[in-house]
């Protein structure tokens, strides 16, 4: 991570002491605020208990582990963690364990923090599930980009081969960085050289992935909490959530709070919390970004909604990458919006045709809609034009600016009103709120 | 008894321009670029050798059906 990225994301006095039982990625972090080195992190953890996770290909104590926590995917898409190992673990023939580090999601930081502050915690991960599934090699994906990450793993691993901590081989790879480079078909190909682009199915990863042995692709964070999972058991990680989602995740607090942060938050804990805890709103809200930038607008009236995909499901969110973005009462929604569709547009892979003239065709209209230079058709042409996105791509990334678009509509309806019969309001002109990145595409994709 | 069929589509494969869209009408769309939209999935036993003659059609191959059993 850059080290303004490091200072803004920084865990503030109003984030938990190491007491808090919803502290436990960065338990460690609160404990001594410096990064951890390999001899922090054993002297906080006691060593990764790698006889549990052995003990044959099956039965498989380390995935009973995590059905029995309840432990999901931390990357986006909330699968049960068991029912990937599981599923890679009964494939016949040596498989492989990529680990998921490349957070392409501009208004996160989650993975790039933990990454920084408790690298060990999530190679811990790694390497159980690698023993746990019968891998002999683990890959870490990283972006070409981020250079203080690549040094702080590669010191991390370094430090692991020194104290013969490990039986599987890690390597560390730095892959050009776009959006969709971190869906994980993006991963395989490109580990099997070719481009860092999604590659649609079949056969699926978890069948014939890298070097076409069975592959096992987890979010960094993902792996973190299966590593405190192999060692505290189930029932220490059920202490904190709710029953039917457990545990704790991290979260991305940005927009128009006191103080910007990555937090552990326990699921379940209201929205409102979660923005109490990074300091509190500046100004009054209108909405909040929640998941990402695929993610969903929640108008301000939901903020007591709990963090958990249950709870977000009937407001069509869900917890997404941990993002959470706080969107002031003196903003326009619709420029916003248009400005990440535009993003997301310019960052397809450009292999399927909804995505390639899809999506530019969606952040036009909306564009327009946004300065207020609608057409009497503009509206019901968008709204056709999002609900084709869906379920046509060879990855989820049409599906995602779909899902913004619509929720955009839907939370900021009196706006889209006010911009049709009147054109742009004036909240339009003030500077953007968001930090969305240049709407250019990416220049390689190996 | 037979077993279901459904339409699945490489969308990275596909290059639009829609034969399969002319050959198979009752299932398959094409929406304002060429592009297929799938209107159902599941291949009805009346509309098989349809079906057929349309993945047969595909220039690029990107047009399956899939066998549903499993
Ligand atoms: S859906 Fe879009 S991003 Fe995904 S593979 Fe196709 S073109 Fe690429
Ligand atoms: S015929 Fe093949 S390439 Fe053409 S639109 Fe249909 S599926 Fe795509």
């Amino acid at each position: 991570m850059t080290s303004s990225a490091a200072a803004r994301f920084a865990p503030h006095p109003l984030a938990p002491g190491p007491g808090d039982p919803a502290a436990r990625l960065l338990a460690g972090w609160y404990a001594t605020g410096r990064p951890a080195t390999l001899a922090d992190h054993l002297r906080h953890y006691g060593p990764p208990p790698l006889a549990s996770a052995t003990g044959g290909r099956t039965p498989l104590p380390l995935a009973e582990a995590m059905t029995a926590a309840g432990l999901t995917g931390r990357g986006g898409a909330g699968f049960p963690t068991a029912r990937k190992l599981g599923a890679v673990a009964a494939r016949r023939g040596r498989c492989v364990v990529v680990v998921n580090a490349m957070e392409s999601e501009p208004a996160s930081r989650k993975d790039q923090f933990l990454i920084a502050v408790a690298p060990h915690l999530v190679l811990d991960g790694a390497v159980l599930a690698a023993m746990a599934v019968g891998a002999d090699t683990v890959h870490v994906c990283l972006p070409r980009d981020r250079a203080a990450q690549y040094r702080r793993l590669s010191t991390a691993v370094d430090e692991r081969r020194r104290a013969r901590l490990d039986q599987v081989r890690l390597r560390l790879h730095a892959l050009p960085h776009s959006y969709v480079s971190s869906e994980s078909t993006s991963l395989v190909r490109w580990l099997n050289g070719g481009p860092a682009r999604p590659q649609g199915g079949p056969p699926r990863t978890h069948e014939r992935g890298v070097g076409r042995r069975p592959t096992l692709v987890h979010n960094a964070e993902t792996l973190a909490h299966l590593a405190l999972i192999a060692r505290y058991g189930p029932a220490w990680y059920r202490q904190v959530g709710t029953p039917d989602e457990p545990g704790t995740l991290l979260v991305t607090v940005s927009g128009a709070v006191r103080a910007p942060a990555v937090l552990e938050v326990a699921l379940g804990t209201p929205l409102a919390t979660v923005l109490d805890r990074a300091g509190g709103a500046t100004q009054p809200l209108r909405a909040v970004l929640l998941g990402g930038f695929a993610g969903t607008w929640l108008p301000a009236e939901q903020l007591r909604t709990p963090l958990t995909r249950h709870d977000l499901a009937p407001l069509g969110a869900a917890p997404g990458a941990g993002v959470l973005v706080a969107l002031p009462e003196a903003s326009c929604g619709l420029t916003e919006t248009a400005r990440v569709l535009t993003y997301l547009a310019a960052h397809s892979a450009r292999q399927c045709g909804p995505c390639r003239l899809g999506l530019p065709a969606v952040a036009e209209d909306f564009t327009a809609l946004a300065a207020g230079r609608a057409d009497a058709d503009l509206l019901s042409r968008l709204r056709r034009r999002v609900g084709l996105l869906p379920d046509r791509g060879a990855c989820r990334h049409p599906d995602g600016a779909a899902r913004l678009a619509a929720s955009a509509l839907h939370a900021f309806a009196d706006d889209v009103d006010h911009h049709l019969t009147h054109g742009a309001c004036p909240a339009a002109h003030r500077p953007p709120r968001l930090p969305v990145p240049p709407a250019t595409a990416p220049e390689t994709w190996r | 008894m037979s077993r279901a069929r459904t339409l699945r589509i490489d969308r990275i494969a596909c290059t639009g321009q829609g034969l399969c869209a002319e050959l198979l009408p009752e299932l398959i769309d094409l929406d304002e670029w060429g592009y297929p939209v799938l209107k159902d999935r599941t291949v009805p036993d009346r509309l098989r050798a349809h079906a057929r003659r349309a993945v047969a059609a595909c220039p690029v191959l990107a047009l399956h059906t899939d066998d549903d059993r499993t």
